[in-house]
């Protein structure tokens, strides 16, 4: 059983190729942006301030960027208790396999495969209507991008 | 975001950067004595009652910003699917948001299913999304429609519960419709008395409430037809001047009249169409 907050050095070893069996998905807060020294990491995530990484700046900030794991989260348990834990294995197994065919990390990926599994491709929300990431402000450096994705940052 | 560049890819959706800076702003502002600029309702009313084999939907048209009428003929009621319209009360972008995401998730879920949509699910989409956002999307919607169980007609709060009735108001002069409402309704009226109801409670509303104002809109949904009357009524024609203050020609003497051409090609020719419906 992994406890819901992950130590950084762990979750360093995680976001690389290597997959982990996780019993509870783990609920990211608003936590202080911590580099590899220990200090603020300004290239990479901006000023710090200590007011934005107490509070939320808005009642529904939280909850909005933790909506699809919650959603997930009751969605798997619920059908654990119906039908066993081999329905949300099985279908964590082929979202696993779906979120991986995807291009390298500056360009746009379709995701298509993992929006059919979810029922994204039959449904629209907000997140298709505003903020559309193909019109980000933000430039992903493409170096830095692939080095965070595989884990070597 | 004050970063040189990101990790990884931004997610759609809402984003709350701006949210403390418009917070610091606010208090500057009203330190200075201004005021922010508010977002423009449509302090309402709107209405909808069932009837022997349908529903009748209403709906004044007046948008509202603070204390100016923004829009003096504005379309309050919503296209759904094409058994299923909805008005909508409260902030106008919001209202007209939730309604056309609502229409394009039914779409497809009809697509998906083969069948036409039944007001149930489009009431569940909408209270489900509203819930998501704890009130903060300012939308009080009337649902109705027709489907394979008869008419249906719900009401919906910003906050996401629901009320399925014969007969509901909503909107700033929901008091107004609601006293004629439960003055004379009956079960199973006939379509005429349902649209004259109709018209009166929306009136209701438009006389005592300074939110609505202007004309009354209709639409009434049977079983394979649909009457949108835009406007059914108009209640508050504007004024007709019964003299004329002009001068007549000849009143002021000409002394002198020199005459100077203007040597002018057209180059470009194009007709722009106002929307004044």
């Amino acid at each position: 059983m992994c406890a819901p907050v992950i130590p950084l050095s762990f979750a360093k070893n995680t976001r690389g190729l290597r997959s982990q069996l996780k019993d509870s998905v783990p609920v990211t807060g608003m936590g202080p942006q911590v580099g590899a020294y220990g200090v603020q990491d300004t290239l990479r995530s901006g000023f710090s301030s200590v007011k934005n990484e107490l509070l939320p700046s808005h009642v529904l900030e939280l909850s909005e960027k933790n909506f699809q794991l919650n959603q997930d989260k009751m969605n798997f348990s619920t059908l654990r208790n119906i039908q066993g834990l081999h329905a949300p294995l099985k279908l964590q197994m082929e979202y696993r396999a779906a979120r991986q065919i995807q291009r390298l990390p500056f360009l746009q990926s379709s995701h298509l495969a993992l929006d059919t599994l979810k029922g994204n491709d039959e449904s629209i929300s907000f997140e298709d209507i505003l903020n559309d990431p193909a019109q980000s402000e933000m430039m992903g450096e493409p170096h830095i991008m692939v080095e965070y994705k595989l884990g070597m940052m | 975001m004050a970063t040189l560049s990101v990790c990884q890819t931004q997610l759609g959706g809402f984003s709350f950067e701006n949210c403390k800076r418009n917070a610091v702003l606010e208090t500057e502002v009203t330190k200075v004595g201004c005021r922010m600029p508010a977002a423009r309702k449509t302090g309402t009313t709107i209405v909808g009652v069932v009837f022997k084999d349908g529903l009748v939907l209403g709906a004044d048209t007046r948008a509202t910003e603070g204390m100016i009428v923004a829009d003096k003929n504005c379309s309050k009621i919503h296209y759904i699917s094409p058994n299923i319209y909805c008005c909508g009360a409260g902030t106008a972008a919001d209202t007209e948001m939730t309604t056309q995401i609502i229409s394009s998730n039914l779409e497809l879920h009809s697509l998906s299913t083969g069948r036409l949509p039944r007001v149930a699910t489009a009431n569940r989409m909408l209270k489900q999304m509203l819930f998501r956002y704890q009130g903060h999307i300012g939308a009080a919607l009337v649902l109705g429609g027709m489907d394979c169980n008869g008419p249906h007609l719900y009401s919906i709060y910003p906050h996401g519960s629901t009320d399925k009735l014969p007969y509901v108001t909503m909107g700033s002069g929901s008091l107004a419709a609601m006293a004629v409402f439960e003055d004379r309704y009956k079960q199973d009226m006939e379509e005429e008395d349902a649209k004259r109801l109709v018209r009166d409670a929306i009136a209701a509303g438009i006389f005592n409430d300074l939110g609505s104002g202007s004309n009354i809109d209709l639409c009434v949904i049977t079983k394979g037809r649909v009457d949108y009357l835009r406007p059914h009524d108009m209640a508050n024609k504007k004024g007709v001047r019964t003299g004329s203050y002009k001068y007549k020609r000849g009143t002021t003497g000409v002394l002198t009249k020199t005459v100077t051409k203007l040597d002018l090609e057209v180059v470009e020719e194009t007709i722009q169409t106002m929307d004044t419906s």
